[in-house]
C-alpha cells in the first residue's frame, strides 16, 4: 500500500479532516453528511417557495371571477409551482436523504465519488436560479404548463423559453451525476457482509430510482432541446407543415414524465418500508416481494406512457395498449401496500410521529393509486382529463405520499443525525393539522374534477363555487400548518428539547438497520472501516 | 466486489473545481439565453462562461491525472469511475435515443397521418389542411418549409458518408490496437495507435464539415428543411460534436501516454476514452444505416 493511503488512514484516526471553515465550507464540501444537509435545506426553501405559488392559485381560485391576479400570471404560477415542486424540493428532498442515508445505511465511508456529488448539488441550485429568474423577466414566467407542450409554448413562451429549457438541462446534468453517484456507492462501497438481497429497503429503492433517473433525464433534455431548435434554429420537429408532429414531442415528454412520478415515489416505498418495521417492531413483510415489485414497477413505468394522452387522437390499438399496460401497475403497487399492512399485523406497535405520516401514507396513497386506476381506463378518461380530478390524482400521491413520508424521514433520523429530540407533542400537532387539511385542500378536487371543471383555468362557472372555497380554505391551513415544521426541525437542529437520545433513538431500531448502531449525533467521519455484521431482515 | 474496496478508499477533500464548472456552465448558458432572445451582452456572457467552464475540465483532470499517477486510487476507486462512465455512456445513448425515435416515429407514423393513409385519428390533418400532400420521404413537410424555394436534394449513402463510416471503423480498430500496445507495455504502439485513432477522428469531422457545406450551399439542404433537414441535421450534428469530444479525450490520453502515465494495471483514463469512442463508433453505425441508407 502506498505513502498516501496511509497517511489517510492516519488522518482517520485523529479526525482532523474536519470541515473547512465558514461559509466556503459549503461550498467545496465533498462529505456526503454535508451535501445531504444541503439538498435537505435548499428541497425545504423550495417547499416553501412552491408552497407560496400554490396559495397563489389557491387564493385566486377562492371564488369565481378575477381577484388577484391576471391569466397569465395565473398560469404562470401553475407551471412554476409544479417545477418548483417537482425539480426543486421533492426531488432534491430524496437525493439529500440518499446522501445521508446510503453510506450509514451500507457500511460505507462516503459517497463512491464524492466531487461529483459536490457537483450535482450546486448544478442544482444554477439550474433553479436559471428558472427562478424568468419570474423577473419580460413576458414572465413560462405560462404554458410544466410540461411545455407545442405549439402553445412556442408561441406564448416569451423570453423565459431559453431559460427554462437551459434549465432543464442543468437539472438533468445535476440529476444524472446524482444518480451515477447513487449506483456507484450501493453496488461498489457496501459492507463486505451486506449482500443484495440484506440491503435496506430504502437502499434498494434508491438503486432502481438512480436507474430511472439515468435513463430518462436525457430524454427530457433531447425533447427540449428540440423545442429550442423549433423556435430558434427553425427546425420543423414539433410543426405538421414542414412534416413535424407536435404530438411527438408528447410521447417523449411522457416518456420521460411517466418514470419521472415514479423516481418521485420509489423513495417514498423504500422510506415507508424503513419505518414501518421499526414502530411495528416487526420485520418488514415479504422483503423479498417488496424488492421485484419496486423492480417490476419500474419496468411498467417505461411502457405506460400514453395514459397521458387518451384524449389527443391515438390510434385505437394505441388506447387499448396502453390502457392495460396501466392497470398492471395496480398489482405491485398493490403487493406494496399489502405488505405495509402485514407489516403491521399483530405488532406491538407505537405511533410516534414517523409512524403516523407513514400510516397516513399508506391510506392516502392508495386512494392517489385508485383514483389512477379509475383514470387508466381510457374511455372513461375523456372525461376526467384535464380536470380537477387528475389534480386531486396526483396530489393524493404526491402530498399526503411523497410529502408526508419526506416530513415522516425528517422526524425518524434527526434525532439521529443531530443527537436532539424533536417535541413530540408540537410534532403530532402538526401530524393532525397536515393530514386533516390535505384532504380538506384536496378530497373536493374530485368533486370538481366529475362534474367537469378543467384545471389550469384562473375563472369558473358558478356551480364549482362551494368546493373551491373549501379547497381553498384547506390549502390555507395546511400551508401554515408547514411553519410548525419549519420550527421544529430549527429547534430540533438547535438543541431540540434538550433530552439527549440514544445511540439506537427507537427501540430496537438497531435490529433493521445500521446508522443506528453508530453514535448519535453521527460523527463527521463515519464507516472508516466498514461494520463486521450486518443487521438480516429476519431477527 | 464490495469486498476490500474501501480498507483505502480514497475520500478526497475540499474540492474546488465542481463549483468553478457549475459557475462557468451556469454562466455560458444564461448568456446563450440572453443571446438568443436578442440580447447585446448574451455571447460575452457565454465565451467568458465557456471559458470558465473548459479551466474546469484542465484543472480537474489535471489533479486527476496527477492523483492517478501518485497511486492514490486503489481497485475500489477504479471500479467506481469504470461504473461512472460506463452509466454516463449509457445516459447518452437515452440522448441519441430521442433523436432516432423522433425519426422512426416520423417515417413511420405521422408521415402516413399527414399524408392520409389509413384511417388513423391522425387523418384528419390530412384532410382539412393538406389534402393535396402526398406523403414521401425524404420529405419538408406539406408546406414545403425550407429549402431552394422549397426544393431540396437529400444526402445520398455513397459518398462521404460511406468513406466516414471506413475512417470510423479503422479508427475504432487502431484503438484497439493501440489498447493492446497498453496491455503489452508497448508504449509504441500505444502512441502510434492512439496517433492514428485521434487523425482519423478529426479527417472525420474534416469530411463531415465539407458535406455539410455541400448541404447548404448546393443542395438547398438545411437544418430549416422541414422535418427532413431537422432530423437530418440534429442526428449528425450531435454526433459530430461528440466524435469532436471524443478525439478531444483522445488527444489527452495520448498526451499523457507520450508523458509516460498508465500502466496496464492502472489506466481507466485510456479505458474511458475507449469506450467513449466505440459508442461514438456504433451510433454512427446506426445514423449511416437508418439516416443514410434506408
Ligand atoms: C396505480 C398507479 C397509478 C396509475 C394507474 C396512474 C394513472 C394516471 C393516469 C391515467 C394519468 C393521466 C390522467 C389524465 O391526464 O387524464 C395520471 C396522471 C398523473 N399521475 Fe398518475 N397514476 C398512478 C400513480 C401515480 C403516482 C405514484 C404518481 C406520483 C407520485 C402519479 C402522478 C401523476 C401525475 C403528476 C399526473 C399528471 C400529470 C399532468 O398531466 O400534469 N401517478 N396518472
Ligand atoms: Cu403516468
Amino acid at each position: 500500500m502506498s505513502a498516501v493511503v496511509a497517511e489517510h488512514d492516519h488522518h482517520d484516526e485523529h479526525h482532523d479532516h474536519g470541515p473547512a471553515k465558514g461559509l466556503v465550507r459549503w461550498l467545496i464540501t465533498t462529505n456526503h453528511k454535508d451535501i445531504g444537509t444541503l439538498y435537505l435545506l435548499f428541497a425545504l426553501a423550495m417547499f416553501f417557495v412552491g408552497g407560496l405559488m400554490a396559495l397563489v392559485i389557491r387564493a385566486e381560485l377562492f371564488e369565481p371571477g378575477m381577484q388577484f391576479v391576471n391569466p397569465t400570471f395565473f398560469n404562470s404560477m401553475t407551471t412554476m409551482h409544479a417545477l418548483v415542486m417537482v425539480f426543486g424540493a421533492v426531488m432534491p428532498a430524496f437525493v439529500g436523504l440518499a446522501n445521508w442515508q446510503i453510506p450509514l445505511m451500507i457500511g460505507a465511508p462516503d459517497m463512491a465519488l464524492p466531487r461529483l456529488n459536490n457537483m450535482s448539488f450546486w448544478m442544482l441550485v444554477a439550474g433553479v436560479l436559471l428558472l427562478a429568474s424568468t419570474l423577473f423577466m419580460e413576458g414572465g414566467a413560462p405560462a404554458c404548463g410544466w410540461t411545455f407542450y407545442p405549439p402553445l409554448v412556442l408561441r406564448d413562451c416569451g423570453h423565459a423559453l431559453p431559460f427554462a429549457v437551459f434549465s432543464v438541462h442543468m437539472l438533468g446534468v445535476s440529476s444524472i451525476m446524482g444518480a451515477i453517484n447513487i449506483i456507484a456507492t450501493i453496488l461498489n462501497m457496501r459492507a463486505p457482509k451486506m449482500t443484495l438481497m440484506k440491503m435496506p429497503l430504502f437502499v434498494w429503492t434508491w438503486l432502481i430510482t438512480a436507474f430511472l433517473l439515468i435513463a430518462i433525464m436525457p430524454v427530457f433534455a433531447g425533447a427540449v432541446t428540440m423545442l429550442l431548435t423549433d423556435k430558434f434554429f427553425a427546425t420543423s420537429f414539433f410543426d405538421a407543415a414542414g412534416g413535424g408532429d407536435p404530438v411527438l414531442y408528447q410521447h417523449i415528454f411522457w416518456f420521460f414524465g411517466h418514470p419521472e412520478v415514479y423516481v418521485m415515489i420509489l423513495p417514498t416505498f423504500g422510506v415507508a418500508s424503513t419505518i414501518i418495521p421499526v414502530f411495528a417492531r416487526k420485520p418488514l413483510f415479504g422483503y423479498s416481494s417488496m424488492v421485484y415489485a419496486t423492480a417490476s414497477i419500474a419496468f411498467l413505468s417505461f411502457i405506460v406512457w400514453a395514459h397521458h394522452m387518451f384524449t389527443v387522437g391515438m390510434p385505437i390499438a394505441g388506447e387499448l395498449y396502453f390502457m392495460y399496460a396501466t392497470m398492471l401497475i395496480a398489482i405491485p403497487t398493490g403487493v406494496k401496500v399489502f405488505n405495509w399492512t402485514a407489516t403491521m399485523w399483530k405488532g406491538a406497535m407505537t405511533f410516534e410521529t414517523p409512524m403516523l405520516f407513514s400510516i397516513c401514507f399508506v391510506v392516502l396513497f392508495t386512494m392517489g393509486g385508485l383514483t389512477g386506476l379509475m383514470m387508466s381506463v381510457a374511455p372513461t378518461d375523456f372525461q376526467y382529463h384535464d380536470t380537477y380530478f387528475i389534480v386531486a390524482h396526483f396530489h393524493y400521491t404526491l402530498v399526503p405520499a411523497s410529502v408526508f413520508i419526506l416530513m415522516a424521514a425528517g422526524y425518524f433520523w434527526l434525532p439521529k443525525w443531530t443527537g436532539n429530540m424533536y417535541d413530540e407533542r408540537l410534532a403530532r400537532f402538526h401530524f393532525w393539522m397536515s393530514a386533516i387539511s390535505v384532504n380538506i385542500l384536496f378530497f373536493p378536487q374530485h368533486f370538481l374534477g366529475l362534474a367537469g371543471m378543467p384545471r389550469r383555468i384562473p375563472d369558473y362557472a358558478v356551480q364549482f363555487a362551494d368546493w373551491n372555497m373549501v379547497s381553498s380554505i384547506g390549502a390555507f391551513i395546511f400551508g401554515f400548518s408547514q411553519l410548525i415544521f419549519l420550527y421544529i426541525v430549527i429547534k430540533t437542529i438547535n438543541g431540540g428539547t434538550g433530552e439527549k437520545v440514544t445511540d439506537e433513538v427507537w427501540e430496537d431500531a438497531s435490529k433493521h438497520s445500521l446508522e443506528w448502531t453508530l453514535p448519535s449525533p453521527v460523527p463527521y467521519h463515519t464507516w472508516a472501516t466498514p461494520p463486521e455484521e450486518v443487521p438480516s431482515e429476519h431477527f | 466486489m464490495s469486498t476490500n474496496a474501501h480498507d483505502a478508499y480514497y475520500i478526497p477533500h475540499k474540492a474546488v473545481w465542481p463549483i468553478i464548472g457549475t459557475a462557468g456552465l451556469g454562466t455560458m448558458l444564461a448568456g446563450f439565453a440572453n443571446y438568443l432572445n436578442g440580447s447585446a451582452a448574451g455571447s460575452t456572457f457565454m465565451i467568458a462562461g465557456l471559458m470558465i467552464f473548459i479551466s474546469m475540465l484542465v484543472g480537474w483532470f489535471t489533479l486527476q491525472a496527477n492523483e492517478s499517477e501518485s497511486g492514490m486510487y486503489n481497485h475500489g476507486v477504479g471500479i467506481s469511475y469504470r461504473m461512472g462512465m460506463m452509466w454516463f455512456i449509457f445516459s447518452e445513448i437515452m440522448f441519441f435515443a430521442v433523436f432516432f425515435g423522433t425519426l422512426w416515429y416520423t417515417r413511420n407514423l405521422s408521415m402516413d397521418w399527414l399524408g392520409g393513409i389509413g384511417d388513423g385519428p391522425g387523418r384528419s390533418t390530412h384532410d382539412a389542411l393538406w389534402a393535396n400532400y402526398e406523403a414521401k420521404w425524404p420529405t419538408n413537410g406539406p408546406g414545403k418549409v425550407g429549402g431552394k424555394e422549397g426544393e431540396f436534394e437529400s444526402m445520398g449513402a455513397f459518398g462521404l458518408p460511406f468513406v466516414n463510416t471506413l475512417l470510423l471503423l479503422s479508427s475504432g480498430v487502431t484503438c484497439t490496437w493501440a489498447h493492446h500496445g497498453l496491455l503489452a507495455k508497448n508504449r509504441d504502439q500505444l502512441i502510434k495507435g492512439l496517433m492514428a485513432t485521434v487523425s482519423l477522428g478529426f479527417l472525420f469531422v474534416a469530411c463531415q464539415a465539407i458535406e455539410y457545406h455541400e448541404a447548404y450551399s448546393e443542395m438547398g439542404l438545411t437544418l430549416g428543411t422541414g422535418i427532413y433537414g431537422s432530423t437530418f441535421f440534429m442526428l449528425t450534428g450531435f454526433h459530430g460534436l461528440h466524435v469532436c469530444i471524443g478525439a478531444i479525450i483522445l488527444s489527452v490520453v495520448l498526451f499523457r501516454s507520450w508523458k509516460g502515465h498508465f500502466t496496464p494495471e492502472n489506466h481507466f483514463a485510456f479505458e474511458a476514452a475507449a469506450w467513449y469512442w466505440h459508442f461514438v463508433d456504433v451510433v454512427w453505425l446506426g445514423l449511416f444505416i437508418f439516416v443514410y441508407l434506408m
